[in-house]
Order: C-alpha cells, then sequence, then structure tokens
C-alpha cells in the first residue's frame, strides 16, 4: 500500500478529512521550502503538494503566478525538488505528492523523472495541464514506479469524464471547487457536494477539493461530504506577506495549518 | 511526403498532427474544448454556416483580396515573377479578420454573448474587435503591456470599436503572456465565454479550426496563379510566428502538389544573440498553451521570451501543425533578422507603394534573398498578411 493510500486509511479511522497543503519550490528559495514542509507535517498537515514553479502557469491565480515567479527568478528547476524530496524524505512520514504543468516534467524527460521521482521518495504527481487524453506517455511510467496518478475534475466535467477520470487515477482525485483559476476565495460554490457525490457514485477512491480554499470555516464545511481539503493560495499569501520575517512566517504557517487540521475532524 | 498525392487528413479525433498538437489543459477546459469541436464539426458540415461565412467574406471583408503582380520588384530583384497576395487589402488591414469572422459566427451559433482575445500586434484584437461589434457581443482583449506601447494605434482602434483592452503585465508582457491571462479568463468565464484564439496555435480544435478559416487565402491564391499563368506558383512564401497566414497560404498546396513552401522566422537581433523569435528554427519540442509543438525554452522546460522588432511574431511557440510541416519536410522554415525585415518594409514601401506590416516584411526579405537566383519562368507569391501603418512609430526609430 502506498503512503497515500495508508494515510487515507488511517484519517478515515480517526473520522477525519485529510489536509493537504500546498508550497511553491523554491519561493523565496528551496531552503525555506524544506522549513515549510516541516512546519507543516509539525502542525497536521497530512500530505504536502510541492509545486515546480513554470514560466507561463495558465491554471493560476495572481498569487500562485507570483510565488512561481520568485521561484523562478532563483532558477528553482525540476531537478532542485527532486533533490529536495530526497533531503526531507527521510525526516517526513507524511505522503509527498509534486505538481506542476508539463513541460518541465517532458523537458526533463519522463521516463527518467519518473524513476527519480520515486528514488527521491515522491509519493503522487499530479500535472495542471495533463488531461487523461494526454497523460499517456507519463502514465505509464509513473504507474511502472509505483506512484499515484492523480487527475483533476471541475464543476464542469461531464459524466463521461468522471468516468475516465475515475479509470486513469490512483490516490485520490482532484476536485477543482469552482471554474477558474487558483486563489483563495471568501465564498464557495457549495454545489460542489453534489460533484463530490457524483465523482463518489463512479470511484471508489478518495475525493479531495481545493481551489479557492482559505479559512477553517470552508474547510469544516468541505470536510462533512469530502475526503481531503487542499489549501495552496492562502498559504502562499502568507509567505508572500513575509519579506525577510522568516521565522515569523514559519509561525504564521503553523498557526494556520493548525487550525486548518482542527477545522478537518469531522 | 511532398512527392505522393496521398491525402493528407491530419489532425486526429484528439487534435494530434502526428507527434504534435492535442490538448494539454487543465480539466475545466476540457469539456469546453469538447463542446466547441462538437459545435465546429456541425456547423461545417452545414452549408447555412458557409454560406453565412462566404457572404460575410465578400461583403464585409472585401475578398476575394487581389493577387498583385509586383512588375517593380519583380523587376528590381531580376529573377523570378513575384506575386503579391494582398491580405492588407482585407478589412482591417490584415488577414486575421477572415478567421475572427469563422470563430464569430460559429460565437453566435453556439449563443456564446461574450468573445475574449489575446493579441500580440494588434492585428488580431482589431479584428476581434470588429467582428464583436458587427455582432454585437460584449469583448475583452488582452494585450501584452509592452505591446500596447508599441501599438497605440491599434488599441486605441480596439476601444474605438467598443472592445475593453486589458494589459498584461505578467511574464514578459508580450502574447505569450497575453494569451496565458486570455486563457485563464476563458477557464473562469468558460460557461458564457467565447474564446476566438487567433493563430494556428492552442489547444485542439484551435489550430484545425484557425487553418480552416485561413485556407481562403491559399484557396483564392491556386485560382488566381492558375487564370494569370496558367499553372500553379513554384514558391509560397510567408511569415510565422504562431503561423496563421502561412498555415492558409500553404493548406491548399499540402500533399503532392509540387508547390516550394518557406516559411519565415524572426531572427531578431540574430540566432546567435539569443534574441530572437525563430521557434522552428532555433527552438526544441515541448508544451505550451495546450499544445505540443516547437518551442524556445531552457534546459529545465522554462518557456524563454521571444524577440522580433514585430509585436506579432514576438512569440516563443508556433502552430503545431508547422511543426509537423517542419519534420514531415512539406515546408522549410528560414529566419530574417529585425535589420533585414525593416530593409524589406522600406524596399516595398518605396518599389510598390504597398507599405507592408512589420510582419509582412520578413517574408518579403527573404524573396529579396530567393528572387535572382531564380528564372524569370518561375513564379513566386508572398502572403501581404498586413499592412503597416500600425509599425510606422516603431520602423521610425530604426531610420
Amino acid at each position: 500500500m502506498g503512503r497515500i493510500e495508508e494515510k487515507f486509511r488511517e484519517l478515515h479511522e480517526q473520522n477525519k478529512a485529510a489536509l493537504i497543503c500546498y508550497v511553491t519550490a523554491g519561493d523565496p528559495d528551496i531552503d525555506f521550502t524544506e522549513q515549510v514542509i516541516y512546519r507543516m507535517e509539525a502542525s497536521g498537515v497530512d500530505m504536502v503538494e510541492i509545486g515546480i514553479p513554470f514560466s507561463d502557469p495558465m491554471a493560476d491565480g495572481p498569487v500562485i503566478q507570483a510565488a512561481s515567479e520568485r521561484a523562478l527568478a532563483n532558477s528553482t528547476s525540476l531537478s532542485d525538488v527532486l533533490s529536495l524530496v530526497r533531503r526531507i524524505r527521510s525526516r517526513l512520514d507524511i505522503p509527498v505528492i509534486l505538481f506542476g504543468y508539463y513541460n518541465p516534467f517532458f523537458s526533463y524527460g519522463t521516463e527518467r523523472f519518473a524513476r527519480d521521482a520515486r528514488e527521491a521518495g515522491a509519493d503522487g504527481v499530479l500535472v495542471v495541464d495533463l488531461p487523461p487524453e494526454e497523460a499517456g506517455e507519463l502514465s505509464v511510467h509513473v504507474e511502472r514506479e509505483g506512484l499515484d496518478r492523480i487527475f483533476l475534475l471541475a464543476p464542469t466535467s461531464t459524466e463521461e469524464r468522471i468516468e475516465m477520470v475515475s479509470e486513469n487515477a490512483s490516490g485520490f482525485i482532484y476536485v477543482v471547487s469552482v471554474t477558474g483559476v487558483t486563489g483563495a476565495r471568501p465564498d464557495m460554490d457549495y454545489d460542489i457536494e453534489d460533484l463530490v457525490g457524483r465523482i463518489k457514485r463512479r470511484s471508489e477512491l478518495p475525493v479531495g477539493v481545493g481551489f479557492g480554499v482559505s479559512s477553517a470555516r470552508q474547510a469544516t464545511a468541505i470536510a462533512s461530504f469530502s475526503d481531503a481539503v487542499i489549501v495552496g493560495s492562502a498559504l502562499v499569501r502568507i509567505i508572500e506577506g513575509g519579506g525577510k520575517e522568516k521565522q515569523e512566517v514559519l509561525g504564521k504557517i503553523s498557526s494556520f495549518t493548525e487550525e486548518l487540521s482542527a477545522a478537518c475532524q469531522r | 511526403m511532398g512527392k505522393t498525392n496521398r491525402k493528407y487528413s491530419y489532425p486526429d479525433s484528439g487534435g494530434h498532427f502526428g507527434d504534435f498538437g492535442g490538448r494539454y489543459v487543465s480539466e475545466t477546459l476540457m469539456p469546453a474544448l469538447i463542446e466547441l469541436q462538437k459545435a465546429y464539426e456541425e456547423a461545417s458540415a452545414d452549408e447555412t454556416f458557409r454560406d453565412e461565412i462566404d457572404y460575410y467574406l465578400k461583403q464585409y471583408v472585401g475578398r476575394p483580396t487581389p493577387l498583385y503582380y509586383a512588375r517593380a520588384m519583380t523587376e528590381s530583384l531580376g529573377g523570378a515573377k513575384i506575386y503579391l497576395k494582398r491580405e492588407d487589402l482585407a478589412h482591417t488591414g490584415a488577414h486575421k479578420i477572415n478567421n475572427t469572422i469563422g470563430q464569430g459566427v460559429l460565437c453566435e451559433r453556439m449563443g456564446k454573448q461574450r468573445i475574449i482575445a489575446e493579441t500580440g500586434a494588434g492585428q488580431h484584437g482589431v479584428a476581434t474587435a470588429t467582428v464583436a461589434a458587427l455582432l454585437n457581443k460584449e469583448c475583452v482583449i488582452y494585450m501584452g503591456e509592452e505591446d500596447t506601447k508599441r501599438q497605440e494605434l491599434n488599441v486605441f482602434r480596439m476601444k474605438l470599436l467598443g472592445a475593453e483592452v486589458r494589459p498584461v503585465v505578467s511574464g514578459t508582457k508580450t502574447l505569450k503572456d497575453a494569451m496565458n491571462e486570455a486563457m485563464r479568463d476563458w477557464v473562469t468565464n468558460v460557461r458564457n465565454t467565447f474564446y476566438i484564439i487567433g493563430s494556428v496555435a492552442g489547444p485542439h480544435p484551435y489550430p484545425m479550426m484557425v487553418r480552416d478559416f485561413q485556407s481562403v487565402i491559399g484557396r483564392e491564391t491556386m485560382e488566381q496563379v492558375l487564370s494569370a499563368e496558367g499553372k500553379l506558383p513554384d514558391t509560397l512564401v510567408a511569415c510565422v510566428g504562431g503561423g496563421s497566414n502561412a498555415m492558409g497560404l500553404f493548406f491548399p498546396f499540402v500533399g503532392g502538389v509540387g508547390v516550394r513552401k518557406i516559411g519565415v522566422e524572426a531572427a531578431g537581433h540574430g540566432l546567435e544573440s539569443g534574441l530572437h523569435s525563430a521557434t522552428i528554427t532555433a527552438g526544441s519540442v515541448g508544451v505550451l498553451h495546450g499544445s505540443k509543438t516547437y518551442l524556445l525554452q531552457d534546459a529545465d522546460g522554462q518557456v524563454q521570451g521571444a524577440h522580433s522588432v514585430a509585436a506579432g511574431l514576438d512569440y516563443p511557440g508556433v502552430g503545431p501543425e508547422h511543426s509537423y510541416f517542419q519534420d514531415a519536410g512539406e515546408v522549410e522554415y528560414v529566419s530574417v533578422t529585425d535589420e533585414e525585415a525593416i530593409s524589406a518594409f522600406s524596399f516595398l514601401s518605396e518599389v510598390e507603394g504597398i507599405i507592408p506590416a512589420l510582419e509582412t516584411a520578413h517574408a518579403v526579405a527573404h524573396v529579396r534573398k530567393i528572387a535572382s537566383s531564380m528564372s524569370p519562368e518561375q513564379v513566386i507569391v508572398i502572403c501581404l498578411s498586413g499592412r503597416g501603418d500600425k509599425d510606422i512609430h516603431t520602423a521610425s526609430s530604426f531610420m
């Protein structure tokens, strides 16, 4: 059993939704990202999503775009991210998901990437601009290495697409809560509960909800009907606002993730 | 291919041209792309759709555009007989309107009330704003902040036509980033919005759809050359940024009719300088804006900024079908520098009394290099894709 599946089982027994938190690797530098990840685990985060920065993040709102630009300003690459995973794996118990856009993976070489990611100790891969139709080449290698293939579903997804994603995914299914880009939003579309229900009728996999989650109140609402709550931009914003006060930023990340983690208890 | 008469049938149902193309987009857009593809397939099979487009192309755009024998240019260069396909005489001053009319009529058919587009030089933005005005749609144009400065005239035209122009300040602040921003808008407003992509780029079905709408250039050219010369042309030349005018001219001549086709990319300050937009000539395969194609990128797969004096060529990607044509040997791709393009801009203005767009001037510049090595019995057609009024300001700073 992979770490992701194991984690979901463990949380299911505790009647808790998983808290999955995102951080852009290299924002503002890779050592700080490492500190952020340790803090996240210590504060109750159940899985971490490490974002590989990309020059053209089409699915991201201004907050994560800016994080990507900060990370690229110090040339953070996919190789750097794999080295980071290798470094943290011995200290970290929680699953690590690599999250990014296809071109850096394609450029690295899909077979080489899958092998290196598994060796480094990553657990799952989510490529935002790689729907099942185009995922073949990467999926073959990722599956062979025993990593989970996480796909997105959106409010616009048809029954046919829910079926296709269910057949191709492993680990969990990531539901994009809004028709839009990433970014914290004060209010969310709670029709998403209906979408999660439709997915659960077709798939045994856990379902996580992300894009726009920015408060403990929203996390509680989402935890009531889904298996995971995914938070990104709201955390990136804390890092963005931090400037040179790194200890202060880490403190804020700890208190915010502790609050979110408590909200995931049903 | 090239020598055989095998039927060319790309893209496949997933939008692939061999290894290129496809739909590399986030899940939110997949249903919209599938819906668009179905709507386009249904419309294409419907005579009233084709009639409506033909009506606008004739009565509103002013097609067919002339195929002008450039006698003075021919005599000046001393070689092949040169014809200019006058897309600069189409309404709004460039070939872009051929595509926006097609997508605009499709948008109307799909019942969407809002139109968005990206633009580089502003020609596609103007052509989109024009069609939005014609069809009474709300219209938002994304344009890199850098480009809004160097193409002020077109910004004014778009506003006059009732469009909102949103300057894009992310990334390199040019066409690539305008396209990212338009995609983000589309992801957010996908239910009521039609995204009119301006080149043969982007996810399927756009490269196919834009190719089909622009192919009117090549179909008319074929008929006009046959009637003027009693034979097909020997060589076709067009500039390539995303590659829509080149695709429009070349496509009807694809697949073994023995016509040489040359796409001219922007070499900017020179290929060795690193400041250029010569995607096919100097790039490598990757994925950008929804399709697999040649790209300008670094060793980590980060897309690099392009450079060209012509804003419309200033794009680090290229339409996926051009990438296929490159690998299949169907089309030759070459490049000319900013300096050569500026010189050709002046040359055509002085010799023929036609001020070409700086983008188009790249094609003219290449013909200046090859015409004299060809015989007077041979025929070259240049796609004169747009007029140069918009570029007077930029060009004057070089003269």
